[in-house]
């Protein structure tokens, strides 16, 4: 399904999504910097305004603290907002009016007040940004009860689960990554939802199972190819969401294989790939062959010089010599 | 002092607040060429334009005097007095660089110099200044605080919050804005409906005052006061400084979509440089000759600085995890 279509851009992706889930529901409005005439710093907004205007994509200043709870109060009263940090790093302005407002909001109100907002903002490492502009925590909001969260790797997957997002009583955490913005595949003409909590079986593989997220969904790829001519057949799993979280698919391929290494963009520590492993010793420690293994960027801040970001962050080279020894032990 | 005499101190720096802009402009320049040729990583926000803010103020302080800046922070750097070699090596990610390479554009640091930082968020610096006027006031260091951000920021809860925190704890802080009309695409008439930044003082009880940010001088006497007032317990001052970027936002931006050609044609007719050099020449301050070697120099020591970055050792990759805590 994912190979028929239009090669179009991650970005590209994205903007289909909003203008078709914005054309079918009026009361989305879109709340962010640079979302209007400029129409996205990363053009993830390109082409909307010409569309719905100043009335329905608001420009703001430079208040992501305000401007998220703008997003979510609307949300609150009946509107569907979509608020857009631009770099996931500048919701840490933010960060008390999601944790605390948008994420608590449904359950003390005993279900009674719904928050339909989306928190877009996009991470990780691109093109030596330095520290401030290469943050990659989106497993604190997973953390976080109330809050879902979602990290599309491809262009399929960020149309179909934008979509689903723009549904969804949420709130939602939509974290795209920089770095796969201009990256391109196939997506279908006509209409179609990716439900959450269904993982994408990247490549099916019979000796180690492997998870990984968003940018690292296609370097773990790479290196599945590579290890492939070694004979090391790799399955890769990509969750999409992390909650809610398919458990069944990464359970069952751990059971299938005995083997388990999670890649993540963040550091190791309480990590989503920490989750992995602590899922696959709760649910299949029988099954296991081997320990299993995280491999995660250096718990460092992304340094600005390429020499030490290239060794900070996980590399098909490194992902593949893990799993080598990994397969071999 | 009369006028006069007021006026003719005032002069008598201005051949080397000419040179200091130089610099700033030069370095920037140099920036942007290397930059285009590839041959730098990552992004960076030009100051080209707004020299004569950061030199107008920063002349005006001690070295052990401290400033915070922002994402367009390499002329605030320079004009504190970081070497220009030392911060084109941050920039080319050269262990020679004020962050070890660890920084880059936004991450610069050399508190050697007083130069608290860059930064890659915006309206972050303002409670960072304010929080090392209050470490000043208390040490009694007799130290003054320079926090620099931009018209973005002063839209944004960090602004608020500690200009009103330095105001009420009578900090020996200057906060100054450099209105560059601004903040990426968005105009300050867009983002806010008082766009007179100074007249935001009132708000928090402590003197706000506007200067032609494209007169080196004004912002000279400006900065002298407030600094002058800070250093003796009389208090912190917002400056508006009135100015403008040449230059895109960050390169890569074109700068044109957002703003037309002729004002930013009318703005560069009031460059500061030239306007130093206009005054210079007609006080008889220097002649053409004069200013003509103080170019060379200044173009020579951009060409020292890009060799010394150039021949200077990237970082050890084994050096990553060095330094978190
Ligand atoms: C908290 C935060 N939000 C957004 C950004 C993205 N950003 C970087 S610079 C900038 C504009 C800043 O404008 P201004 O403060 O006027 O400074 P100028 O660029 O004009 O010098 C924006 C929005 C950021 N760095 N930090
Ligand atoms: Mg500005």
């Amino acid at each position: 399904m994912a190979e028929q279509g239009r090669v179009i851009t991650y970005t590209d992706a994205g903007v289909e999504a909003l203008r078709e889930e914005m054309r079918r529901d009026p009361s989305i409005v879109y709340i962010g910097q640079g979302i209007g005439p400029r129409g996205g710093n990363f053009r993830q907004s390109r082409g909307l305004w010409k569309e719905f205007g100043d009335e329905r994509l608001r420009d703001t200043g430079i208040c992501e603290l305000g401007a998220t709870g703008v997003a979510i109060g609307a949300a609150m009263a009946g509107s569907r907002a979509i608020v857009d940090e631009v770099f996931l790093d500048f919701a840490l302005e933010a960060i008390t009016q999601i944790v605390q407002q948008a994420a608590n909001i449904c359950y003390m109100s005993n279900g009674k007040i719904k928050a339909p907002v989306l928190v877009r903002g996009a991470m990780g490492a691109v093109r030596n940004a330095g520290a401030h502009h290469s943050h990659t925590f989106y497993n604190w909001f997973a953390n976080t009860p109330g809050l879902k969260v979602v990290v599309p790797a491809t262009p399929y997957d960020v149309k179909g689960l934008f979509k689903t997002a723009l549904r969804d009583p949420g709130p939602v955490m939509f974290i795209e990554h920089k770095f796969l913005y201009n990256t391109k595949g196939a997506v279908p003409t006509e209409e179609y939802l990716i439900p959450f909590g269904e993982a994408r079986i990247v490549r099916p593989g019979s000796d180690v199972t492997i998870i990984a997220t968003s940018r690292m969904v296609e370097l773990t790829a790479k290196a599945g190819a590579l290890l492939e001519k070694e004979g090391i057949s790799a399955e890769i799993i990509d969750p999409r969401t992390i909650v809610p979280l398919d458990r069944a698919a990464i359970t069952n391929s751990i059971k299938k294989t005995g083997r388990l290494a999670a890649i993540d963009e963040s550091p190791s520590t309480c990590s989503f790939a920490a989750e992995v492993l602590a899922i696959a010793a709760e649910e299949c420690f029988d099954s296991l062959k081997t320990p299993p293994k995280r491999i995660c960027s250096l718990p460092v801040p992304n340094p600005f010089s390429p020499v030490l970001e290239n060794q900070m962050i996980p590399s098909v080279e490194r992902i593949a010599s893990e799993i080598r020894a990994l397969v071999k032990k | 002092m009369t006028e006069a005499i007021a006026e003719q101190k005032d002069l008598a720096l201005l051949l080397d607040y000419y040179r200091r802009m130089l610099e700033l402009r030069l370095f920037e320049l140099k920036v942007q060429e290397l930059y285009r040729n590839a041959r730098l990583p990552g992004f960076v926000h030009l100051y080209v334009g707004e020299e004569a803010s950061g030199v107008g103020v920063c002349a005006n302080l001690k070295p052990e005097d401290l400033i915070f800046s922002t994402h367009r922070g390499h002329g605030h750097a320079i004009a504190k007095g970081v070497p220009a070699k030392v911060a084109l090596a941050e920039l080319w990610g050269k262990t020679t660089g004020c962050s070890g390479g660890r920084g880059g554009s936004m991450h610069m640091y050399a508190p050697e110099y007083g130069f608290m930082g860059t930064n890659g968020i915006v309206g972050a610096p303002i409670p960072l200044a304010t929080g090392g006027a209050l470490s000043a006031k208390l040490r009694k260091s007799g130290q003054v605080v320079v926090g620099f951000f931009g018209d973005g920021a002063v839209n944004s809860g960090s602004f608020h919050e500690a200009v009103n925190m330095g105001s009420v704890w009578d900090l020996p802080i200057i906060y100054v804005c450099e209105n560059n009309l601004y903040a990426t695409e968005m105009a300050f008439s867009r983002a806010t409906k008082n766009t007179s930044v100074a007249s935001r003082a009132a708000a928090y009880g402590l003197p706000g005052v506007v200067v032609d940010g494209q007169d080196v001088l004004a912002v000279h006497r400006a900065a002298k006061e407030a600094i002058d007032r800070a250093r003796s317990g009389g208090g912190p001052t917002l400056i508006e400084c009135k100015t403008y970027r040449y230059v895109g936002h960050h390169e890569g931006d074109p700068g044109t979509d957002y703003r037309t050609k002729d004002e930013v044609e009318q703005w560069k007719k009031n460059d500061p440089i030239k306007r130093a050099a206009k005054v210079l020449l007609e006080a008889g301050l220097a002649d053409e000759k004069k200013l003509k070697e103080v170019e060379a120099e200044v173009v020579q020591l951009m060409e020292d600085a890009v060799t010394f970055a150039e021949n200077s050792p990237e970082p050890l990759a084994s050096s990553v995890t060095d330094h978190v805590f």
